[in-house]
């Protein structure tokens, strides 16, 4: 985040008994602009670099191939440009393809909290649940809106109201979708969910029991 | 909402509990693992002091990372962090009690090749595994789901993901496929009709005179390709072909047992009434070979066809900047479009059958000079099949490199890597900038028998002008039977 973001950000330290990960109500910081329908996890995370047994790295990894040109240095990728923001705003279909976690943890490790988008590829979203990471989406004339101001003004503070499903930038408010388990789940901090399955486990078992192919 | 399909009815009977998100606890009947998405996941068990719940639920193989040549595969590997991976990958499988199908075991292979060919995947299952072609496994009439790290965790930890039903979009194919057109030709048709996030929200039941007439190689391969069109799962309901493909595969029942499973298996079908969110028809009668021209897998067009100019197509800019990429030229067709790889393999066409078709083409034929082809089978059990069949010798007679079982170039974590701007006539899945290992790459997606074709004349070639062989090899029954089963 910029130091000079307006609000800071609303994760809860403790996190609620019986849980492991604090409840996410806002996301707020600044924003990172990265334009462009479809835009796949290969591109996100390439495959090269899903070789190691950690996710530790992965925050180097992300847009690696696109962050730099044909000589290896850093180019004027958004993710170059806007060092220190965590309001990530994309277009339609972001993270289709692979079902790579590597991506969200690439986007996370950067530093991104919260995504602002027309669309998510499913499986990604699943991933961004995961790991407490918010995903909004908005129509795409606000997707627009929305990275235009952020190339205009990169400093200027945003904000991802998780509750109320909304994105308030440049003193307007505007209205989108977070899934709705997705936001339940952040705003309860439950969103790691297996200590929340675990519980279950003995109804797992009867269910598995229950199961005409269990038995092989 | 949906009712009486049968993703409603597995979704029911594999149902846990409510979850305080609003989501379904939903048991996995089938884990696979592999050694990409799954170290991560062992190690975050490991952090909280748990242990896998369901070993028997699971099963283990290694294809990202394994070299595709015999040398490449002694250990250690070469590439240290791909044996780091592999040597994980043994450790976490043997604490837990998984089995595993390592490089040591002649049954070794992909996993959405693996799964269905040993019998471990059968109708009314939940698969789900670390990678999104897990929607593969619904040509049984199984649920197959891609999921993320984190979830792998959740189904060691409690044998069971947190999920959102989704809406059912039947997927009614109909017509008859001609001579030379198959399954491969099929799906990308489907994608470039309904868009790569046309199946966002949903999953698709696939159907039709079209789907019916598929074997079940083919039918893996239709499935297979559901995530590429945006849906979360893709199936078939089961029927007649598949308990055929079924029978006699080693971790599949037997006997009676096989007879009261096929019980469970009918039960699950979609009702005659089923409701479904919302039906969609595709024609697929008279279709040409499918071809894709750009850089996402509905940029597709008949081999006959003109590739279409940016402003035709649902997203313009996109369509400009993947034929600045691709450099092909709207209004001309795919045709004598020139290669210089062709790549025969993967989960989506790295099957016994898919190589019999390739094979019917090259028979007889060379590899053009200056092409470098190579093929890949999708599991060992494909592999010794095709050489107990003799249809190893077309592809080597032809030129191609016969190679030992993996994903290989179709994501290029190994040695097998496009180079350079080469131009690559795969039978893979995905066409993405990049994704067979070099950025200036280039891959046009086809089927096994178009792959065959360009790799002979060197460019795209409408494989329906070759005179095909009959029959090669000496064609002898399944390719179950001289796979060993222990059990
Ligand atoms: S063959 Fe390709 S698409 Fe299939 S699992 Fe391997 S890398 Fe993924």
């Amino acid at each position: 985040m910029s130091d000079d973001a307006p609000v800071a950000d609303d994760r809860s330290d403790e996190p609620r008994e019986g849980t492991a990960v604090p409840a996410i109500r806002r996301v707020a910081g600044t924003g990172v602009p990265i334009r462009g329908d479809d835009i796949d996890t290969d591109q996100i995370l390439p495959a090269r670099f899903l070789k190691a047994v950690t996710f530790d790295d992965m925050g180097e990894y992300a847009f690696y191939d696109q962050r730099r040109d044909d000589e290896g240095t850093l180019n004027d990728h958004p993710l170059n440009e806007f060092q220190g923001a965590n309001v990530l705003a994309v277009n339609d279909n972001f993270g289709c393809g692979s079902s790579r976690e590597h991506a969200p943890q690439g986007l996370m490790r950067w530093g991104v909290e919260a995504i602002v988008g027309e669309s998510f590829a499913e499986i990604f979203q699943d991933n961004c649940k995961s790991l407490g990471i918010a995903t909004l989406a908005v129509d795409h004339e606000d997707a627009v809106d929305l990275q235009d101001f952020i190339e205009a003004t990169p400093d200027a503070g945003i904000e991802v109201d998780v509750r109320e499903e909304t994105v308030q930038y440049d003193g307007k408010t505007v209205e989108g979708e977070v899934p709705d388990a997705m936001r339940e789940a952040l705003l309860e901090g439950i969103w790691d969910t297996t200590a929340v399955m675990r519980t279950n486990l003995d109804r797992a078992k009867a269910v598995n029991d229950s199961l005409p192919y269990t038995d092989d | 909402m949906s009712e009486g399909t049968l993703y409603d009815k597995v979704w029911e009977r594999h149902k846990v509990a409510d979850l305080p998100n609003g989501q379904d606890q939903l048991f996995i009947g089938l884990h696979l693992v592999h050694e990409v998405t799954s170290p991560q996941a062992f190690g975050m068990l490991r952090e909280r002091d748990m242990e896998v719940a369901f070993p028997d639920r699971t099963v283990a193989t290694t294809d990202h990372i394994v070299p595709t040549t015999s040398e490449g595969r002694e250990r250690p590997l070469a590439d240290e962090r791909a044996e780091e991976m592999l040597t994980h990958l043994e450790r976490n499988t043997e604490d837990a009690g998984i089995r595993f199908f390592g490089l040591d075991d002649d049954r070794q292979g992909i996993a959405h090749v693996v799964g269905p060919e040993l019998g471990f995947v059968q109708p009314g299952m939940t698969v789900v595994c670390g990678d999104s072609h897990t929607s593969t496994h619904g040509a049984f009439g199984a649920i197959g789901m891609g999921i993320g790290t984190s979830q792998i965790r959740d189904v060691f930890a409690t044998g069971s993901i947190s999920a959102d039903k989704k809406a059912v979009r039947r997927v009614e194919i109909t017509g008859e496929l001609g001579d030379g057109v198959g399954a491969k030709d099929v799906i990308l048709h489907v994608i470039r009709e309904l868009g790569v996030d046309g199946g966002v929200g949903h999953v698709y039941e696939y159907g039709g005179e079209a789907i019916r007439s598929l074997d079940m190689e083919g039918r893996l391969a239709v499935c297979n390709m559901s995530i590429e069109g945006g849906a979360r799962a893709g199936y078939i309901n089961p029927d007649e072909t598949t308990y055929e493909y079924l029978e006699g595969r080693g971790f599949a029942p037997e006997g009676e047992a096989f007879e009261e499973r096929k019980e469970y298996w009918e039960s699950i079908r979609s009702d005659e009434d089923a409701e479904y969110d919302d039906v969609v028809e595709v024609d697929a009668d008279g279709l040409a070979p499918q071809v894709s021209w750009g850089t996402n897998p509905e940029q597709v067009v008949g081999v006959d066809e003109p590739v279409p100019e940016p402003a035709e197509t649902r997203d313009p800019e996109a369509a400009e900047t993947a034929q600045a990429h691709t450099e092909v030229t709207p209004g001309e067709t795919m045709a004598e479009h020139e290669v210089d790889v062709a790549f025969l393999g993967t989960c989506t066409n790295g099957r016994v059958a898919d190589f019999r078709e390739a094979a019917r083409v090259l028979a007889g034929r060379a590899v053009d000079d200056d092409v470098r082809a190579l093929a890949v089978p999708g599991s060992g059990t494909v592999k010794r099949t095709l050489e107990a069949e003799g249809i190893h010798r077309v592809f080597k007679d032809a030129g191609f490199q016969w190679r030992e079982a993996g994903c290989s170039m179709c994501l290029a974590m190994n040695d097998d890597a496009l180079e350079g701007d080469e131009v690559c006539a795969s039978s893979s899945n995905r066409n993405y900038v990049g994704r067979q290992g070099s950025t200036e790459g280039r891959t046009h997606l086809m089927s096994p028998a178009m792959v065959a074709a360009a790799a002979v004349e060197g460019a795209v070639t409408d494989v329906r002008e070759f005179d095909t062989a009959d029959e090669v090899g000496s064609g002898s029954g399944s390719p179950v039977a001289d796979a060993e089963v222990d059990g």
